[in-house]
């Protein structure tokens, strides 16, 4: 006796099946990509410690009251032209744009190749002659500091760099609107961004994300790598947040 | 020669469907994969801000959130800003316990790349967002991020 064949399973339905499914993860997925504006927190200061002066002309005063008036450099501004006055600021005796020499801006000063040379040699001695291994670590640092400049002078030419303590300097009040807050944050990195904008377009004829882009992508050591330093180290982003009054209890 | 030609001409057979639920299969593996279910759910109403600078956020196992905005049920928790972490309000208080907590999630190597994103309603005030970051700088978890959405820059 022959066995009956099975009959055979309608698979017409299946595609109902794959459909409903799909309707459901399609309305369950979200494509949840974080962004936003990235930060460093300034390490937690011991109290007693007093904060160094500073000097007036390096330091781009932006104060923000709580009803989202901003204040500039004692000045109120409107928050539209606030990217443009941080872009003078850090640009302002410079060598790309020279605005000519503003009482209020910082003294840049010439960064020579030869001096930088004779500043590498000076540490790798340093470091040959340390006799423990934090100092060496110390000089290593400051080494590394001195080379990355020097790839700047090697892609960028020789450029007028901003001093040490030069800083945009954002305080807010505890009423501000976080909206606000981050406006201004916006616009002060967005100032910082442009000129790197500029230069990455004027050296290699893309913008600053796209060098970004393509640095990440390339393995490390590459010279886009060094690129990407070099626009970072002309054009450094100096936007820093003053210690908050008090900030109340919650 | 012609004797069993056909009479009426041929039809066009219907499109077959057989390979639609291979199609439909692929769009669904698709969607399986890329799909992540919301691992809290949000008891804070959070509008974030618009912003034109924005780094993308990477390895999300190394991301935090703190939420804070005012409540969803006014009506139960009032209409402050309060902070959510996890599934739960919190005060500002329970931060640096909440990271010890979240650096034990990870591996040793890894803790200098967590980073912490705050996702905050743009009509909150900036007291209680200081407050956190202070916090945060007190238990040194210093990189963190203002969850933002995208627009153009300003001209």
């Amino acid at each position: 006796m022959s066995r009956r064949k099975l009959p055979e399973v309608d698979a017409g339905s299946m595609a109902d099946i794959a459909f409903l499914l799909l309707i459901f993860f399609l309305v369950t997925t979200t494509m949840d990509s974080d962004e936003g504006i990235l930060r460093q927190l300034p390490p937690p200061v011991p109290e007693e410690q007093d904060p160094p002066d500073v000097i007036q002309r390096n330091v781009y005063v932006v104060l923000v009251n709580a009803q989202d008036d901003l204040l500039v450099e004692d000045e109120p501004m409107d928050i539209s032209n606030l990217k443009d006055g941080a872009k003078n600021f850090l640009i302002a005796n410079g060598v790309f744009r020279d605005l000519g020499d503003k009482e209020n801006f910082p003294i840049r000063t010439w960064v020579r190749k030869s001096d930088v040379q004779q500043k590498i040699d000076e540490y790798k001695a340093y470091i040959a002659s340390a006799t423990n291994e934090t100092e060496k670590e110390n000089f290593q640092k400051v080494l590394e500091k001195w080379q990355d400049k020097m790839t700047a002078i090697e892609i960028a030419g020789e450029y007028k760099e901003l001093p040490g303590s030069a800083l945009i300097s954002m305080q807010n009040d505890k009423g501000t609107t976080y909206d606000t807050y981050i406006q201004v944050q916006n616009e002060l990195e967005s100032a910082v961004n442009e000129l790197r904008d500029e230069l990455a377009t004027r050296l290699f004829g893309i913008s600053y994300n796209q060098l970004e882009e393509k640095a990440k992508s390339s393995e490390s050591g590459s010279e886009w790598e060094d690129r990407l330093y070099a626009v970072r180290t002309v054009h450094p982003q100096r936007i820093s947040e003053a210690e908050p009054r008090s900030v109340g209890s919650y | 020669m012609a004797k069993f030609k056909n009479k009426k001409k041929k039809e066009v057979g219907a499109v077959s469907t057989a390979s639609l639920p291979d199609i439909v299969f692929m769009l669904l593996f698709f969607f399986m994969v890329v799909t992540v279910m919301r691992e809290q759910e949000l008891k804070v109403k959070i509008e974030r801000p618009f912003a034109s600078e924005l780094t993308r956020l990477e390895k999300k196992h190394l991301v935090d959130y703190i939420n804070i905005g005012p409540p969803m049920d006014p009506a139960r928790y009032g209409s402050e800003p309060r902070i959510q972490l996890d599934d739960a309000f919190a005060t500002v208080a329970e931060i640096p316990l909440w990271i010890e907590q979240n650096k034990e999630s990870v591996l040793e190597q890894e803790i200098p790349k967590m980073t912490t994103s705050l996702k905050v309603d743009e009509g909150t005030k900036m007291g209680i967002v200081s407050a956190v970051k202070q916090k945060l700088r007190e238990s040194n978890a210093l990189k963190i991020n203002y969850s933002t959405r995208k627009r153009d820059r300003t001209e």
